[in-house]
């Protein structure tokens, strides 16, 4: 949560961040070593999409290295301390620590100005814990006052103790985690909260730009086509529609602009689509198609589909209405498919037997996959097509 | 059934643009008591001038047009609801049905039929669109007759009669209320009787589907 490393590990290791983080922070407090390797992680790993880590940079800033050199004395000097006092963990502790904070100066100054910004926020925030206008001084004295009572308590129990020799090391280190605390739990709350809303809002930007991106990608095309086209108004209706069908598609069914029934349908729905959306854009119009139940496709569904596909698009060219309804129904013994149309309607008597368009692609059709084709039709109401297959469920 | 007088309707939808066409498309054939672009408004407005059919948009800021329904049908049981959207996904569809409006029709709906719908809505009958009554065949349908189903099975309302089937198949294939009359050789005021019957069903019944399109996508 502060240099993204757990994240950056977590998504090379395919593993949940959270875990990742979880584990970070036992080492952390098991030893201190945890932290230490936060922090080296941080210098050797590179940034996503750049092959330069901060470590590489930190080699050649020869003052960072002096600074972080400068520390040894500091060290020696807590850990005979730590002797002193007959403290282990204090030696245990202050070792990481130090080298974590020179590890910290190394990152800090040779991170990513962006980085670096927030890396002074956090500790901006660290300092300004005692001018916090909402709490009146007083109020930090006492924080402070008892953070640091509650640690050194923490400190001398474990180290002088009482008779309860197994109770020392668990009384200190609650007492001193309980300090710590008191002392940095504001802050650090603080710090994560701001990680927090700093996320949500770059995920609400990427999300705006996506959208826009897409929104400009259809729409703003099809305005623009539908301007310059604006002197025929089939034409107009026509973009208006299919844009209608993809934005719809992606809005309500999740589907991604452009997949929208992919060249080689494998269900009947999908192949019902790839008719609907076909004839739509060639032809100009509206085709509203029901589905009720699926299926995979087979021979006899895809003869289906043809002879289906050859009534909509007569039922486009020749009626004159301005749509035409497909009904698909899947049920467990046959398929059926209708195609309606409330257009000009003819003779069924009056149509030549020869005619290729009905006696082939319709008719012929379906009699050689075992299935029937009724075509209805009065001059003046329209044309119904009712094309039907008995299903083979479990052949392919 | 045709009312005598003109209904009275209320608009409710967020986009100005589209009101006026709506209002447009419905001419002189109701009598628009009022609208309003915002479901608190909406509430409230329709609360004060009860109109025969509030024409509700799905798809609103702040609880959509379910909200409006929930606030106003305990208190004006009177009111009936026709839903509009622009999409038909069944999750809206069954989730707005469910809530209590007696029809549902896209945006794409043609004037002539819209106010068609308006006076079916306001004589008390139930107004299915093609791709509506294709939810309710797959819903009912998909479970073969006589299987265990979990939880309690109510055959009154679980069920749809052949007849019932047979008349959301005409709907669904684009046939008018006297169409269908004509093709079974009944009344249109028994189409009305059936598709009335299967609307309570879509209403009440507790089968999976429609309990899982009702609750699926809550966005409405």
């Amino acid at each position: 949560m502060i240099g993204g490393i757990a994240g950056g590990i977590a998504a090379r290791r395919g593993r949940d961040p959270t875990i990742v983080r979880i584990v970070l922070v036992l080492l952390g407090l098991l030893s201190g070593f945890g932290v230490v390797l936060y922090i080296f992680a941080w210098l050797v790993l590179p940034v996503e999409g750049s092959a330069e880590t901060i470590g590489t940079r930190a080699l050649s800033d020869r003052q960072g290295i002096t600074i972080a050199i400068a520390l040894v004395p500091a060290l020696v000097l807590v850990l005979l301390l730590g002797s002193q006092l007959h403290a282990s963990f204090v030696s245990s502790w202050g070792l990481p620590l130090l080298v974590s904070a020179a590890g910290l100066l190394l990152v800090y100054r040779n991170a990513e100005a962006e980085e670096r910004a927030s890396l002074e926020d956090s500790f901006k925030a660290l300092l300004q814990l005692g001018s916090d206008r909402r709490h009146s001084p007083r109020y930090f004295l006492a924080r402070l006052g008892g953070g640091l009572i509650l640690f050194v308590l923490g400190v001398v129990v474990i180290s002088q103790g009482g008779r309860h020799t197994f109770l020392r090391p668990i009384a200190g280190t609650v007492l001193m985690i309980a300090g710590t605390v008191i002392l940095l739990g504001p802050w650090w709350l603080r710090l994560a909260l701001g990680l927090l809303h700093e996320r949500q809002a770059r995920i609400r930007a990427e999300e705006r730009a996506d959208m826009a991106a897409r929104v400009h990608d259809s729409v703003l095309q099809t305005l623009a086509m539908i301007q310059r086209s604006a002197a025929e108004p089939q034409e107009v209706a026509r973009l208006a529609r299919a844009q209608e069908r993809e934005l719809r598609s992606w809005l309500f069914e999740g589907r991604e602009p452009g997949s929208f029934g992919a060249e080689g349908a494998s269900t009947l729905a999908a192949g019902v689509e790839q008719i609907e959306r076909e004839v739509e854009e060639a032809h100009g119009v509206a085709v509203d198609a029901v589905m009720v139940g699926d299926a995979p496709l087979d021979d006899e569904l895809r003869a289906l589909l043809a002879a289906g596909r050859e009534a909509t698009v007569n039922a486009a060219k020749w009626s004159g209405a301005s749509s035409v309804s497909i009904y698909v129904e899947a049920e467990a013994k046959r398929v059926s498919m209708f195609v309606r149309d409330r257009g000009a309607g003819f003779d069924p008597e009056s149509i030549a037997d020869d005619r290729q368009g009905i006696a082939e692609s319709i008719r012929g059709r379906m009699q050689r996959h075992g299935g029937t084709a009724v075509i209805r039709s009065v001059p003046g109401e329209g044309t119904e097509v009712e094309l039907s297959v008995p299903r083979h469920p479990g052949r392919a | 059934m045709k009312a005598t007088v003109r209904p009275r309707v209320f608009l409710v939808d967020d986009h100005h643009l589209f009101r006026t066409g709506v209002k447009s498309a419905l001419g002189d054939a109701v009598e628009v008591v009022g609208e309003a672009d915002e479901v608190p408004a909406a509430i409230e407005l329709i609360g004060e001038r009860l109109p025969d059919v509030v024409l509700l948009d799905v798809h609103m800021p702040g609880g959509g047009g379910r909200a409006v329904i929930d606030a106003i049908k305990p208190a004006h049981p009177e009111v009936r609801f026709l839903a509009l959207s622009v999409s038909d996904a069944p999750e809206d569809v069954i989730a707005v049905i469910r809530a209590g409006a007696r029809g549902y029709v896209t945006k794409t709906i043609s004037g002539p039929e819209l106010v068609d719908a308006v006076e079916r809505v306001a004589g008390g009958d139930a107004v299915f669109s093609p791709r509506l009554a294709g939810f309710v065949l797959d819903a009912f349908a998909s479970m073969p007759p006589g299987s265990e189903l979990p939880g309690p099975f109510d055959p009154e309302l679980d069920n749809l009669s052949p007849r019932e089937r047979e008349v959301l198949r005409l709907i669904a294939r684009g046939y008018t209320y006297k169409e269908i009359a004509r093709e079974l050789t009944i009344s249109v005021k028994t189409v009305e009787t059936h598709v009335s019957a299967v609307l309570r069903k879509l209403q009440l019944s507790t089968r999976h589907e429609l309990t899982r399109w009702a609750t699926e996508r809550r966005l409405i």
